[in-house]
């Protein structure tokens, strides 16, 4: 039949239980990370590790490493976007004061 | 009697495409599309985040004391449990399960539902704690941790603004899994036509997302005080 | 005889296979949601242009007489709101991009038709909360909505009007999504990337930019209405917030905004030059990647516009060295129309008329955005009429010129129709010369010093001011007498063939008007963009 062919590629249950086993060690992880005091290193690993579970909640809950060019070209520019929104902005944030009044 | 996988198929060929093929691929496209806009949107809060967590980091870790963050770790908890079984259900309507799916379906519901509920909790809690901008703005210990409390009053407007629009999407969320719960339980859906499903499905794993940053950014910002 | 002219009446097309209001309210058909937009935003015209006319009124003498400083500051807030987010911004895609995009590419409609209508739907909803804050007594902050005035200061009705804003915000959003996704899947079989219309290629460019830009500024109106409404503090210095962050997030979509409403106009023009030298357009790759290109490189450059706001000098350098940049692929695309000129069998006829003032006049307005990208000129020229004059230029001269090419070189093709040549020729003439004698003393009052917004200027300035003014009064004739003509024309105009311009494209391979299914059959391209060597210059080419 027609529609056999055209099925889109199913991902096994193990797959999708055991990538929810690794998001929620992480979200332990990230909890108990917090309460160690690391300094400026804390958010460094919190982000990593939201970002680890995002990037597996895209490809595999979201289907995203299955799909075509098109929608993975998609993703990466709109994260890309946001990245710039957010990368231009601290120029200006984290330079205001690089000139320091001499008067001081 | 319930219709055939191909007679689902056909019915719900829109004329302007070519075949299935065309409209299911357009279709998720244009979600994922959708979706890109989603993220340009929470966006905007995450940079006003950046620039004051940036500027008023002291009063930033004040703000997010008052956070619980063992309920804070529970919903991201329910919301990861949600995904999971949001994922089972597109991958049921893509196997022809339809009493399976719909039971996932109604169980991702539950679990939206007890995020909200959760959330409400915490709304409540910070709400008598005056701990909502405006007006009546109160932060007892502000001067006391040498912080301003306008500055402690931002960490809180982004916090309400960021976790309150990031709820309003869940209700919207839960309608439209709702709307595909029905449709699915009158078997509208077969494994050749499960647009809806899946692109519902993408929608619902996008604000599980948007949690996955916001609850590191909102309650965990640094445990100085041992919680 | 009278069987041939019967079947020419009998002929169904989309405009005449049902003639109820519910047909139309109610229609999927994204050539009747073009003739919506167009109706709709044809008004917002005429009310930013009224708007306009009342500005221009006030500046005839030096003192602040005609109105007060705060209905001036109202006149010329609404006078922006209504042009940029009602007029501008839809224009060329929501008319043109919906009516000919699935016709260029062989499809029967966008990828989601009802997208489509709810995007018009949500345009009106928009609109109506817009207009009824302005007969309510609008909005005083300028179209930039500048914190922390907006959010604590004015007294006006800040949060209708930016409701509206918000709102109309979707409409475009919606319109990107469709026309991207219709891009990439609904092409006809042969209708490479590499044949598309470079009118496609700039809908798309700018239907990126809708994308990923509109939604920022969407959150950031959202916040300006939380902050006035629950003194959130976010913009307000007094308590704590930065109001630079707002015009940071603001321009990081208002800039690229100015890029959604070039582009489709570039596309125009890009269609036009080539069928009125009956040539390719010259470095067709080139042309489509440069839209791409500005674009991408439109959303780097925000914070020229906030020099001297108080962002850090540094940033300043950045985003100065970032502006330079983006003058390049516009400036290849001036090249590549100018060099499709050359050896061109030349038409004259009215939307090439046009196209020739687009290209001297956008030339001129992104010259001297360029000099605005220079850190040291902008200090000196920045808020005066210098920058209006500038941004007048490239959107009135480059854009609302671009459509007007646009509505004349496709008005045979949506209604059937011809206008009148002659009146046409005329009111070109009269938009050139309008609009050249309202703005370029501008750029001088504004190098001598006279401050954008202010209802009142020295008066040493009045000369130039009595000439601008003068100079929009004949510009205003030119936008009226089209409004005329159009109309007359639907009654009274030479019926168009299918291709009355002997122009190579899909769209002119169906009848006019165009069925409502576009295509009797899916066609099959073999052959390149603008393939005008093997297109008959004299002979009719008939519809298939």
């Amino acid at each position: 039949m027609a529609s056999e062919e055209h099925r889109q590629h199913v991902i096994a249950s193990s797959v999708y239980v055991g990538i929810w086993a690794v998001l929620m060690v992480l979200t332990a992880v990230t909890v108990f990370a917090s309460f160690i005091e690391l300094g400026d290193l804390n958010i460094v690993v919190a982000l990593v590790i939201a970002t680890i579970k995002a990037t597996l909640v895209v490809l595999f809950f979201m289907h995203l490493y299955y799909s075509s060019k098109l929608t993975k070209v998609t993703m990466v520019a709109a994260v890309f976007f946001l990245f710039l929104l957010l990368a231009l902005s601290m120029t200006d944030y984290l330079t205001r004061h690089w000139l320091t009044n001499p008067m001081h | 009697m319930a219709a055939s996988d191909i007679e689902i198929a056909e019915h719900n060929l829109q004329h302007h495409f070519a075949d299935m093929d065309q409209q299911r691929e357009t279709s998720t496209f244009g979600m994922w599309l959708f979706l890109v806009t989603e993220i340009m949107f929470f966006g905007g809060l995450f940079c006003a985040y950046l620039v004051y967590r940036a500027t008023y980091y002291q009063a930033f870790v004040e703000g997010s004391q008052t956070m619980n963050i063992w309920l804070g770790a529970t919903n991201t908890a329910v919301l990861i449990c949600s995904s999971l079984s949001m994922a089972m259900a597109v991958r049921c309507a893509q196997t022809d399960q339809r009493k399976m799916m719909v039971i996932l379906l109604i169980v991702t519901m539950v679990f939206g539902a007890a995020f909200l509920g959760i959330k409400a909790v915490e709304y409540h809690e910070h709400w008598t704690h005056h701990q909502f901008p405006g007006p009546n703005f109160q932060f007892e210990g502000a001067d006391a941790a040498g912080v301003s409390p306008q500055n402690v009053q931002i960490y809180f407007s982004l916090y309400w603004a960021m976790t309150g629009l990031h709820a309003l999407h869940m209700v919207i969320g839960i309608g439209l899994v709702t709307w595909i719960t029905i449709a699915g339980a009158r078997g509208h859906y077969s494994a050749d036509y499960y647009s809806p499903v899946e692109n519902v499905g993408l929608y619902w794993h996008f604000v599980d997302l948007v949690w996955i940053y916001l609850f590191p950014l909102l309650y965990l910002i640094s445990k100085k005080h041992g919680g | 005889m009278a069987t041939a002219v019967q079947a020419t009446v009998e002929r169904e097309n989309y405009l005449n296979h049902d003639y109820t209001l519910k047909s139309w309210l109610l229609t999927k058909d994204h050539k009747r949601i073009a003739i919506l937009y167009l109706i709709s935003i044809t008004a917002m015209f005429f009310v930013g242009g009224f708007f306009a006319m009342l500005i221009r009124l006030e500046l005839l003498t030096p003192a602040g007489d005609l109105v007060s400083s705060d209905t001036y500051n109202k006149l010329f807030t609404m006078h922006g709101i209504s042009m940029i987010f009602f007029f501008l911004i839809p224009s060329v895609p929501a008319v043109l991009g919906n009516f000919l995009i699935p016709l260029m590419i062989g499809a029967k409609d966008l990828a989601f038709p009802k997208l489509n209508l709810a995007s018009w739907y949500i345009f009106m909803i928009g609109a109506t909360f817009a207009l009824t804050s302005m007969l309510l007594g609008g909005v005083d902050t300028g179209w930039t909505f500048y914190t922390p005035f907006s959010t604590t200061y004015s007294n006006t009705h800040v949060i209708g009007t930016a409701l509206g804003v918000f709102i109309s915000g979707f409409a475009s959003i919606f319109t990107g999504l469709n026309f991207i996704v219709t891009i990439h899947r609904m092409r006809a079989p042969g209708l490479t990337w590499n044949r598309l219309p470079l009118f496609c290629w700039s809908n798309y460019a700018a239907s990126v930019i809708m994308v990923l830009g509109t939604p920022v500024v969407a959150i950031t109106i959202l916040l300006v209405a939380l902050e006035r409404l629950f003194h959130i503090g976010v913009f307000n210095p007094a308590l704590g917030g930065d109001p630079l962050l707002f015009q940071h997030l603001f321009w990081f979509y208002s800039h690229p905004a100015v890029y959604i409403m070039i582009l489709p106009g570039m596309g125009v023009i890009s269609e036009v030059v080539a069928c009125f030298s009956r040539k390719r357009v010259f470095g067709y790759e080139f042309v489509a990647l440069a839209s791409i290109a500005i674009a991408v490189l439109g959303f780097l450059v925000w914070a020229h516009h906030m020099y001297v706001a108080g962002i850090s000098v540094y940033a300043a350098l950045v985003f100065s060295l970032l502006s330079y940049l983006v003058a390049i692929p516009s400036a290849v695309k001036v090249f590549n129309w100018t060099a499709t000129l050359y050896k061109g069998s030349i038409r004259y006829d009215t939307p090439m008329l046009y196209a020739f003032s687009f290209i001297g006049l956008f030339t001129i307005g992104g010259l001297t955005g360029v000099f605005l990208a220079s850190l040291g000129i902008d200090v000196h020229v920045t808020d005066t009429y210098f920058v209006v004059a500038h941004f007048h230029f490239v959107m009135v001269g480059g854009m609302v010129v671009a459509y007007l090419a646009g509505l004349h070189f496709w008005w045979p093709k949506m209604t059937g129709k011809m206008y009148p040549e002659g009146w046409a020729k005329l009111s070109a003439l009269l938009v050139f010369v309008g609009f050249n004698l309202t703005f370029l003393p501008q750029f001088v009052l504004g190098y001598m010093g006279m401050p954008r917004r202010y209802h009142a200027y020295p008066p040493e300035f009045q000369v130039l001011n009595v000439l601008s003014t003068a100079g929009a009064s004949i510009l205003a004739v030119g936008y009226v007498l089209p409004m005329i003509y159009f109309v007359w024309s639907l009654r009274y105009g030479k019926d168009a063939g299918p291709n009355p311009w002997n122009a190579v494209g899909l769209e002119w391979m169906t009848e006019s008007p165009p069925p409502t299914h576009n295509f009797d059959e899916t066609p099959v391209v073999t052959w390149e963009a603008y393939d005008y060597e093997h297109q008959p210059d004299e002979e009719v080419t008939v519809g298939r």
